[in-house]
């Protein structure tokens, strides 16, 4: 009806969407991050804010910090400074810094999945690919098997690894298989924040390209909020809504992909995107 | 004055071999094990005339707990007869005076390697358990420091990830002995190797277990009238082992765990693991005067 008004030529126009990103309330704060090693300098008072749905990228150069900052998101590391919260039930309004251990892995094995680089780092290698994923299930309480089995063959299916291989070992898997099985533990539990830290360096062009693509769909279907760190421009400009640039333990710049790879305005994003394309 | 009448007068050895300092050590270490409940306490573990892994660590509790009006009964896989078991029991009537016995019911403290008597044990008793290796996270969790920050944290998911990775490869759970067990709904033990049989009869118990571990100098108790549950999902049920239609060969009971003897035909029979249940059977069946006590199995099952 309102369509055929349109055709018809009436001048009200159709009401405009506002954009969500602007309107609704951080899902993920953080102010402030400092952490020094020794004389280094990682993060030098770091802000970073994560909306609802959308995908935040990390770019910079090794050492800039991000890998650093991915830490803190999943409560591996605590900084000198800094607080971080989370906009989710039990937990509104808490600097989660301030969690005890047992509260912190309680809340990372409910609410935080984890895709590392390395997959020694996020998978037990002598276990079975289904019993990785059904361990998250495992330490958030599921004592039936058949549930457990039903789950861990859901969340590998949903990351699209080839379920007849699911009870064989990461360890005889591609790098790319890896990677999925990391992927379907991370969202075993529907996480409300997903980490992805260099999720598909290290995999030929054409496995990332598959990646790349899981990980867009899950986005899409299941909204999931999602920061993402690589060093890969490509890969940043085909997954993320919004950019932050890091050097130096610093944000640099941060903004929507397109404005910033487009016109980017600091002297080092310029060569970065440059130094790409 | 001199050195002599300061010291005290000599004597062949303290009471019950472990000298006072030892035993008062390990007296509190019981104290904190009895209070948190699977908890496992490190003690000092001190030189007794047996080699370490041969049952230094139950031996210690035993000399500890010993006086001279205590009956001991010391078991080896069931038996009362295997040169460990008379070894042991020998040296600790020798040092404390006390009475031994292979009468489960008369007993008043058992020390037993690998099983748990069939005969009820009642409150009077006490069970004191050899442990070779403690620590359940040992094959998930090599590091020891690591394993003790998982039982800070009650963090058994990889326990019991392995569980499920054996009925994903095995089609069942095949865990056989040392069953990993949920003690007071808070932290797991290995209850020692004892068969899964025997750990059922942990579960609000009338008497109390000591579990001590002389090699690895860790020592962890289960107070009477505690939760012993037996990791399992709930939907594959916890299993004993198959031994319920089993008779034994020699005294003809049936429905207790059996030792299973192979024969030189290739043919194999059973014979009642607990071997103080069948001499006592055979007595009965002989007309003589014997009485066997209430027992945790009838008919080949658990009894509440």
């Amino acid at each position: 009806m309102t369509a055929a008004l349109n055709i018809a030529g009436d001048a009200t126009p159709l009401p405009l969407v506002p954009p969500q990103l602007v309107t609704t309330q951080p899902l993920l704060r953080m102010e402030g991050i400092r952490r020094r090693f020794g004389e280094v300098e990682a993060l030098g008072g770091v802000d970073a804010a994560v909306y609802p749905g959308e995908v935040l990228g990390i770019v910079g150069e090794s050492g800039s910090g991000k890998s650093s900052l991915l830490r803190m998101m999943n409560l591996e590391d605590t900084p000198d400074a800094g607080s971080y919260h989370l906009a989710i039930p039990d937990h509104a309004g808490r600097n989660l810094f301030d969690l005890d251990r047992y509260q912190r892995r309680m809340l990372c094995a409910r609410r935080i999945g984890i895709v590392y680089q390395n997959p020694h780092l996020g998978l037990l290698m002598g276990n079975s690919s289904s019993g990785n994923v059904a361990e998250r299930l495992l330490i958030a309480g599921e004592r039936s098997f058949a549930t457990l089995r039903d789950k861990a063959r859901a969340a590998l299916d949903a990351s699209e690894f080839p379920l007849p291989r699911m009870d064989a070992p990461p360890a005889q898997l591609s790098g790319g298989m890896q990677q999925r099985v990391q992927l379907a533990k991370a969202i075993a539990l529907e996480p409300t924040l997903l980490l992805l830290d260099e999720p598909t360096t290290g995999l030929d062009v054409s496995v990332q390209a598959l990646v790349l693509d899981t990980l867009k769909r899950l986005q899409q279907e299941r909204r999931i909020t999602m920061v993402l760190v690589s060093h890969d421009l490509g890969v940043i400009r085909t997954m993320a809504d919004r950019v932050m640039v890091m050097r130096r333990g610093l944000v640099v710049e941060q903004g929507l992909v397109d404005q910033v790879f487009q016109d980017p305005q600091h002297p080092y994003t310029q060569q970065l995107v440059h130094a790409k394309l | 004055m001199s050195l002599a009448s300061l010291t005290r007068p000599w004597a062949a050895m303290s009471y019950g071999f472990l000298d006072a300092s030892a035993r008062r050590e390990i007296r509190r270490k019981l104290i904190k094990a009895v209070a948190v409940p699977g908890c496992q306490m490190p003690y000092a573990s001190r030189e007794v005339p047996m080699a370490r892994g041969w049952g230094t660590g139950g031996l210690q509790a035993t000399l500890t707990l010993v006086t001279p009006e205590s009956v001991v009964k010391v078991i080896d896989q069931g038996a009362d007869d295997s040169v460990n078991a008379a070894s042991i029991r020998k040296f600790v009537t020798r040092v404390s005076g006390c009475a031994a016995t292979w009468d489960t019911a008369a007993a008043t403290l058992i020390q037993s390697r690998h099983r748990i008597p069939e005969e009820r044990l009642r409150a009077d008793q006490v069970l004191i358990l050899q442990v070779p290796d403690p620590e359940p996270l040992r094959r998930v969790e090599p590091n020891i420091s690591a394993a003790r920050q998982m039982h800070a944290d009650a963090d058994y998911g990889r326990l019991w990830l392995t569980l499920y990775e054996q009925i994903v490869r095995k089609g069942r759970i095949m865990q056989g002995a040392s069953y990993p067990s949920l003690v007071n709904g808070r932290h797991v033990i290995t209850p020692s190797p004892i068969p899964r049989w025997d750990v059922p009869k942990l579960n609000m118990a009338r008497h109390l277990t000591i579990l001590s571990a002389g090699r690895e100098k860790r020592i962890y108790a289960v107070p009477p009238h505690t939760r012993v549950e037996p990791l399992v999902f709930s939907d594959r049920p916890y299993q004993v082992e198959a031994h319920r239609g089993l008779t034994c060969a020699r005294s003809g009971l049936g429905g207790f765990f059996m030792n299973e003897i192979p024969q030189a035909d290739g043919g194999r029979i059973h014979e009642v693991s607990d071997s103080n249940l069948g001499i006592k059977a055979i007595r009965i069946a002989e007309g003589e005067d014997e009485t066997i006590a209430e027992t945790w199995y009838r008919n080949g099952e658990m009894q509440p």
